[in-house]
């Protein structure tokens, strides 16, 4: 038994460290970003632990340093937080039986946390929950870490670290790839992945992501018969 | 010293309200969740990943030097490295510093 544990923990270990220098990198970032704003390691620690939402914190600060009001901060969370909706009804089914680990595996769905766990494959069936939490435990601490690492340091850092942020992007590239390869049917990342670029270039970077979620939807919802056929075709 | 109540009320607000959009759609299909649910979470992780992968991207200037180059390289090489070896960690790895190296050096 014990054994066994020991390796449902070493496995997700092994399936967070992908995220690890990343989280740490960027968590980092914030905490020297949150130093510098005036709030230290207090908010530090308590953003990461309880909002733990990485772009929504980059944006927090300046909303905390602008003075925003309440009514701002509840709309820009939503307009930014609007695609873990999304994140969470593609779990639904996935999460069902996860017993007592439910809350947690929900609330910690980051865009990492997720890209990690919806292939839905885990080392063993039976410890699949237990796997699941502690693949987003660590990734929730290695967020934390690189706050409070950021909130001590400030801006001094001994190293050139430029660049590193491109292991987030290569992580999801890298699960856009595993997922093209094992998956049959590729209109679903191809939709994804069209659409995006359609509204990046009609939108601009900063407001894309709202109109690509809805176009998405609506191909998906489209194409939904002949999807459906396919599946049923080669099961 | 004084404690920033507004900051805390800010925190607060940010906090619930990313709860809430995660947990919302387990609240909603608590029972039964309709087929067309079951449909877009089968279909949504990898046309979220392909999103995210634009996401990410999102802020590359392809009109001017360096024309994305050292992000087409190091993405390029990460989906073959994917292809050869189908192990993320070393994908990842090898794609980052390959980066870190091209941003230094070539570009």
């Amino acid at each position: 038994m014990k054994n066994q544990s020991a390796f449902v923990i070493k496995q997700a270990f092994y399936k967070s460290l992908p995220v690890l220098a990343g989280y740490i990198i960027l968590g980092i970032g914030f905490g020297i970003l949150l130093r510098n704003a005036g709030y230290g390691l207090f908010w530090a620690f308590a953003m990461s632990s309880f909002i733990y939402a990485g772009s929504m914190q980059y944006v927090g600060v300046g909303l905390i340093a602008g003075g925003a009001s309440v009514v701002t901060a509840i709309l820009t969370t939503i307009m930014v937080n609007a695609r873990h909706l999304f994140y969470s009804i593609s779990m639904i089914e996935r999460y069902k039986d996860t017993g007592k680990y439910k809350p947690y595996l929900i609330f910690s769905l980051t865009d990492e946390t997720y890209s990690l766990l919806c292939d839905g494959q885990v080392p063993e069936e039976a410890s699949g929950s237990r796997y699941r939490f502690f693949v987003s435990f660590f990734n929730q601490c290695y967020w934390v870490t690189g706050s409070v690492i950021g909130s001590l340091l400030g801006s001094v850092l001994p190293f050139s670290t430029e660049g590193i942020e491109f292991s987030m992007t290569a992580l999801f590239i890298a699960s856009f790839t595993e997922q093209w390869l094992t998956g049959g049917n590729h209109i679903p990342a191809l939709t994804g992945f069209l659409c995006s670029l359609l509204c990046l270039v009609l939108f601009g970077p900063e407001h894309f992501l709202i109109p690509a979620m809805l176009l998405i939807t609506l191909v998906l919802t489209a194409v939904q018969s002949r999807i459906r056929m396919d599946r049923e075709g080669t099961e | 010293m004084n404690f920033d109540v507004h900051a805390a009320a800010l925190v607060l607000a940010m906090a619930f309200f990313t709860w809430l959009l995660r947990f919302l759609p387990f609240l909603v299909f608590r029972k039964n969740t309709p087929g067309y649910i079951v449909y877009l979470g089968k279909v949504l992780p990898s046309a979220i990943i392909g999103m995210l992968v634009v996401y990410c991207l999102k802020d590359v200037e392809f009109s001017v030097a360096p024309f994305g180059l050292p992000e087409l390289i190091a993405a390029v090489s990460v989906v073959v490295l994917q292809r050869w070896k189908r192990n993320s960690l070393i994908s990842i790895l090898v794609g980052t510093i390959l980066y870190m190296v091209l941003i230094r050096t070539v570009f």
